[in-house]
């Protein structure tokens, strides 16, 4: 029982996670490989939101979801717009680049030392009991009801939403929805800002759950290969990826050796990469375009 | 290659063997001799430290010259390239430890176990391209290193391998300054190996391939073969390297070829400029010395020790700025840089601006 809700706890993390990466690898072919960089900068943001105007858990994560928000927009309208109709590659390079300058920034601005950002806002983080004899911690299940949301909301965003429609049209064909009048800069930067905001969503509950280090980025890394293994350019693989991923690495920790667990996410998507490289949902002609 | 375009000063080739041949030109000579001379001059003038540096620019270059085979001439992309550097460490580092085998024993060893994990490294590029080989060999370098990281806590080398200086004639290769030019004539051969891979029949074969498979197919060119020979020699370079690299420090850890050092290779080759085996010098020259320098500006600022501790942090974000730069601004790389300069004194006082519909 317990191993289940681990998996499923890793698996919500990963799924959290790997939307960022398919949402922007959906609508503009850009691999985010700053993404972790990201993700932990909005686990850093509600440090700071905390400690600086608010105690109240409410307003300070909310601020700092807002905060994650523009600054994916910023990533967009500052870096990456200039990279749009260059290389793929480039663009990919540029986002490794701004990982680095951005892990870089926060330790200069936040240390590396382990902060706990749960603390900061006075929250605790009891076990709960579930039945059938596992136990969760609050801000597990906290990731586990985020993530439902999250996918509920974007599914329903893409799905009926007029701009969730237009990043759809844009993802299918750049020129042709540019033709149709779809602003595509402020379609882009919006995917930006949501996979920021999605991924900061996840760093702030990883944050919350288990502490905050430089090194939280590796996850977010660790993420990719759900991404991958669903296909990057489907929400729904990135569900099925990331279960399959966290199920394999947990299973792997728990039967093999506890040191798998920084590997086996790759070892899943070199297998992914052999057998099905554009993933279980992912459209398949996409390998031709990169 | 690492010259396309030609001399204004009348200087036509006018036969296939002039245009291969390495060294064209007098002046060409003569820089070439005025540039041995001062690498030879150099380490009976400089201090231990910055025979250190110039030791490290060397090995950064055959990294550096080998991905750019790779990636700037086959089209490859690889970010895995500190896993072969890391194979070809712990290669020797094994070898050494376990079968006290001497250097002229783990030299090739490394490069021959570089060459295997290159056909491993290059097998998902027969069916997958760039986005998805980057990945893919993103994933081997973590299983690599995993490996590597295993193989110490296993047998008890938590720490990392200490290796012995290799032993020529029974005396130790110590010496700072011998060292240098071991290093410089490793380097000065994987450049001289390159370019005359290049400027073959395997040479152009990767070109057309990078150009465009469907063609370099139909011109009869194995693309499967010759994919997997770029990573084959790519990868046996870089594993030598790595093996170097151990010997020259004497200590072997898998936290010395973390994913960081993947990206400062590929942040060579696109500094330097893609494409041009100057470039790759250029760049391993330029991302060893950057932090360096950062360091040494950074001293001469007031209130220099309080910025001691956080070096490393603004070591890492000048790193991603200048690499981001680049990207953006500079493309071409550092030979970008150099050849507009050369245009700009060749045709000194005139300058030649492409008409605008040019484009």
């Amino acid at each position: 029982m317990q191993l289940v809700i681990n998996i499923v706890v890793l698996a919500a993390i990963y799924a959290l996670i790997a939307c960022g990466y398919v949402l922007i690898y959906r609508v503009s072919r850009v691999l985010n490989l700053a993404h972790g960089e990201l993700m932990m900068l909005g686990a850093y943001l509600l440090l700071t939101t905390a400690t600086s105007f608010s105690r109240n858990a409410f307003v300070a994560i909310t601020a700092a979801i807002v905060l994650s928000l523009v600054v994916g927009i910023l990533v967009y309208v500052l870096l990456m717009r200039k990279m749009v109709g260059e290389m793929v590659l480039a663009a990919v390079l540029a986002t490794v680049a701004l990982g680095i300058l951005l892990r870089g920034l926060m330790v200069l601005v936040w240390s590396a030392q382990q902060q706990y950002p749960g603390q900061a806002l006075g929250l605790t983080n009891p076990a709960l009991a579930l039945p059938g004899g596992g136990r969760i911690s609050t801000f597990a299940a906290a990731i586990v009801t985020a993530t439902a949301a999250v996918y509920g909301g974007l599914f329903l965003f893409l799905q009926f939403g007029r701009w969730g429609v237009r990043m759809r049209a844009v993802g299918q064909n750049p020129l042709l929805a540019a033709q149709r009048g779809i602003n595509l800069h402020a379609v882009y930067a919006l995917a930006w800002g949501l996979s920021t905001l999605t991924g900061s969503v996840a760093g702030m509950l990883i944050a919350l759950d288990s502490g905050l280090t430089d090194s939280m980025a590796v996850i977010g890394l660790k993420a990719f290969p759900a991404a991958l293994v669903g296909g990057l350019d489907s929400l729904l693989g990135a569900l099925a990826g990331a279960l399959i991923v966290g199920a394999a690495e947990v299973l792997s920790i728990q039967y093999i050796d506890p040191l798998l667990s920084d590997v086996v996410p790759f070892l899943v998507l070199i297998a992914a990469l052999v057998m099905r490289p554009w993933g279980l949902f992912g459209t398949r002609e996409e390998l031709d375009r990169v | 290659m690492f010259r396309s375009t030609p001399r204004a000063s009348g200087y036509f080739r006018t036969g296939y063997a002039q245009d291969l041949a390495l060294i064209q030109t007098r002046s060409e000579a003569a820089a070439l001799t005025a540039f041995t001379l001062t690498l030879a001059a150099y380490p009976f003038l400089a201090t231990a430290f910055y025979l250190d540096l110039a030791c490290q620019v060397f090995l950064a270059a055959i990294g550096a010259l080998s991905l750019m085979l790779l990636t700037g001439y086959a089209g490859q992309v690889s970010l895995g390239h500190a896993g072969l550097l890391a194979a070809g460490a712990f290669t020797a580092g094994i070898l050494f430890r376990e079968f006290n085998a001497p250097f002229w024993v783990t030299l090739p060893a490394a490069a021959t176990i570089g060459a295997g994990l290159g056909v491993i490294f290059g097998l998902p590029s027969l069916r997958l391209r760039g986005l998805y080989l980057a990945v893919s060999t993103l994933a081997l370098y973590f299983v690599v290193a995993y490996l590597g990281g295993e193989y110490e806590s296993t047998r008890g080398f938590s720490t990392g391998i200490m290796i012995d200086a290799p032993k020529i004639g029974g005396i130790g290769l110590k010496n700072p300054r011998a060292w240098y030019f071991v290093l410089l004539a490793a380097a000065a051969l994987t450049f001289l190996l390159c370019a005359n891979l290049l400027r073959s029949r395997t040479g152009r074969a990767w070109g057309a391939i990078r150009a465009r498979e469907t063609v370099a197919e139909a011109l009869g060119i194995s693309i499967a073969g010759y994919k997997l020979l770029a990573f084959v020699i790519s990868s046996a370079m870089a594993a030598f390297a790595g093996a170097l690299f151990a010997y020259y420090r004497g200590f072997v850890s898998v936290e010395a070829f973390s994913l960081f050092l993947s990206i400062q290779y590929v942040a060579m080759i696109i500094v330097g400029g893609m494409g041009s085996l100057l470039g790759a010098l250029l760049g391993a020259v330029f991302v060893t010395l950057l932090p360096y320098a950062i360091e040494a500006a950074l001293m001469k600022l007031p209130h220099a020790q309080s910025y001691a501790g956080s070096l490393f942090a603004i070591d890492y974000s000048a790193f991603g700025l200048v690499m981001i730069g680049f990207l953006v601004f500079e493309p071409l790389g550092l030979v970008g840089v150099w050849r507009r300069l050369q245009n700009y004194f060749l045709l000194w006082p005139f300058k030649y601006r492409p008409t605008t519909g040019a484009r």
